[in-house]
């Protein structure tokens, strides 16, 4: 996010790209952690302006995926390109990683502000402290997360949710343009989750790409232009309501031990920005049947 | 209330006495600044690992006339990064790591040092401090080593507070943790060399983390945390220095003795975190009948 996103007084510093042009692409992405494939033969071309959810079991590669994108891992094959570029460093400058909840220290002795200012690191001389227009683009960041009366606060006074949003405004700050966020709602009641959808909309309004990965298939389909069911291969990649399928949810979540069913790859109208209904077919009956009843709980590490 | 003045003037007659409440409370700010990092990170055990390591390059330049300074951050180096090559065998965790190299290296450095024939005294300077023998130069080396470390941590204060925070966060930032994570360890590896003198390779552990951890029971903010470090930690050591030259008694010992009293103090009536102080507003808020009856 550039300033002008957590502040909104002055617009645009940075040129936003077009809408629908091509934002996150992978070619044959594999990545392994010693002799365990975390990721297998994953190509997919997310474009600018999408909402994508990223849905499956535990282990499923969701995170390395995030990661991979957000330049944090290193791919083992393949390539990554992020709005055009290759580069490790580029990526990350470019994409910002929101991590788990459950990863920080929250008994660590820092106000909430503080937490925000992090974000700002990386483009601040590390000869001056923080100006006082840096506190007020982190006080803004907060204020669009609803937590500005907060901002004094040791984080770890906090509730579960109200970290996930200073993670959020933290990310604001950031020089990414879009978000690569991990499991931010886990924890987070209804409310909040109305405010955080609506910010993942008024961020796209203003150029962003965001994919979340959940592991709750409700989410997965309320808020996502498109859903990625992901089972170290991609399993199903298009309208949620086309992805989340019993079908397909069988292919994914399946007891099948560690290989997901190989061969074709369930590819459901990859035009998710359009809102137009006629693009949806048989699969609605079998989405419908699926959606409820399941929820996964657990928490991805991976 | 002149008695008072003469009995807290007395020893800063004589030189070595100057030189020793200067150089305590130089490891003191010093140790109480880094510590603050060890503590915030769990690096306790590293930390005394670090010590202990240090030692067999400190013998060995103390040995061939080098700079100890030069010895300790060699094998600190070496130690580190032989730290990082073990725990990361699938099979060995970080600290079992940590446990091989600095029982190894200690020994190393006993070894080397017990083919002297000073050897006694040799192996108790190091050990336990000796710090009515710090000279003038000793003083400006501690002073110049430690403004290296107060400068490195203040530069690298965003980095090292990521780190500790965040782990996953500082990657996906851009920050080189490897890199930062080496510096720090030869910040801290400095911290322990020039302590060595004044308090000894067993007790530094202690300097670095008992003035941070009082310091941490006492604030929720980072900078407060480390001015209150170095406070308590320079501070015990001038009152642990009193302690040692009034009561004769050794001199580092004192002043451990004395930071560690003050933890305790801290930890039992500290306003709103300490044991007692949370158990008394328990009972004035929560008034608990059958409990308060039986005295549980």
């Amino acid at each position: 996010m550039t300033d002008s996103l957590a502040t909104s007084s002055h617009h645009a510093r940075r040129a936003n790209p077009p809408q629908g042009s091509p934002c996150f692409s992978t070619q044959g992405l594999s990545v392994h952690f010693g002799d365990r494939s975390a990721l297998d033969d994953v190509t997919l071309d997310i474009r600018t302006g999408e909402i994508v959810s990223l849905v499956g079991p535990n282990g499923a590669g969701k995170s390395t995926l995030l990661r991979v994108l957000a330049g944090v891992l290193p791919p083992s094959h393949g390539t990554v390109t992020v709005a055009g570029t290759t580069g490790r460093r580029d990526r990350s400058s470019r994409a910002t990683y929101v991590p788990q909840r459950g990863e920080a220290l929250w008994t660590f002795p820092i106000a909430t502000v503080d937490v925000v200012l992090m974000g700002l690191a990386r483009r601040r001389s590390r000869f001056r402290p923080y100006s006082a227009a840096d506190r007020d683009i982190a006080l803004a960041a907060l204020d669009r997360v609803g937590l500005r009366d907060r901002a004094g606060v040791q984080i770890g006074r906090l509730s579960g949710g109200q970290q996930q949003r200073v993670f959020l405004a933290r990310a604001l700050v950031q020089d990414g343009q879009h978000l690569l966020l991990d499991e931010p709602f886990v924890g987070i009641d209804a409310p909040t989750q109305a405010v955080l959808l609506d910010l993942f909309r008024e961020l796209r309004a203003g150029g962003a790409t965001i994919i979340y990965a959940t592991h709750d298939l409700e989410q997965a389909k309320g808020a996502a232009d498109r859903a990625i069911l992901l089972r170290r291969r991609v399993i199903a990649d298009g309208r949620p309501g086309d992805v989340i399928t019993l079908a397909n949810l069988q292919r994914a979540f399946g007891s099948a031990p560690s290989d997901p069913p190989h061969g074709e790859r369930v590819h459901v109208s990859p035009g998710a920005m359009s809102n137009d209904e006629t693009a949806s077919s048989s699969h609605d009956v079998t989405s419908r049947h699926a959606g409820a009843p399941l929820a996964i709980t657990g928490r991805d590490r991976q | 209330m002149t008695n008072l003045v003469h009995w807290l003037a007395d020893p800063w007659d004589r030189t070595f006495m100057q030189h020793a409440f200067l150089a305590i409370a130089l490891v003191g700010i010093i140790c109480g600044t880094v510590g603050s990092f060890v503590v915030l990170r769990g690096y306790a055990f590293l930390g005394d690992a670090l010590a202990h390591a240090v030692f067999p390059g400190v013998v060995v330049a103390f040995l061939f006339d080098i700079n100890v300074l030069v010895g300790a951050v060699v094998a600190a180096l070496v130690v580190s990064l032989g730290i990082g090559a073990i725990g990361h065998h699938e099979r060995l965790t970080n600290d079992t790591a940590i446990g091989v190299l600095f029982a190894g290296a200690f020994a190393f450095g006993i070894v080397l040092i017990s083919a002297r024939p000073s050897y006694t005294r040799d192996l108790s300077g190091f050990l336990f401090g000796s710090i009515l023998g710090v000279s003038t130069t000793d003083l400006w080396l501690t002073a110049g080593v430690g403004a290296v470390v107060l400068l490195v941590v203040w530069l690298l204060r965003r980095e090292l507070v990521a780190l500790a925070f965040d782990r996953t966060f500082a990657e996906a930032s851009g920050i080189r943790t490897w890199r930062v994570d080496q510096v720090f360890l030869v910040t801290l590896s400095l911290s322990i060399v020039i302590s060595i003198q004044t308090v000894g390779n067993v007790l530094v552990l202690a300097m670095l983390v008992t003035p941070a951890a009082t310091a941490r029971l006492l604030t929720e903010r980072l900078p407060v945390m480390v001015g209150l470090a170095a406070a308590i930690g320079a501070g015990s050591g001038v009152v642990g220095l009193y302690v040692s030259y009034y009561r004769g008694v050794a001199s580092g010992a004192s002043v451990v003795l004395v930071a560690t009293a003050v933890f305790a103090v801290v930890f039992l009536l500290a306003p709103r975190t300490g044991l007692v102080s949370t158990a008394v507003a328990r009972r004035v808020h929560f008034p608990h009948p059958e409990r308060d009856r039986f005295g549980a």
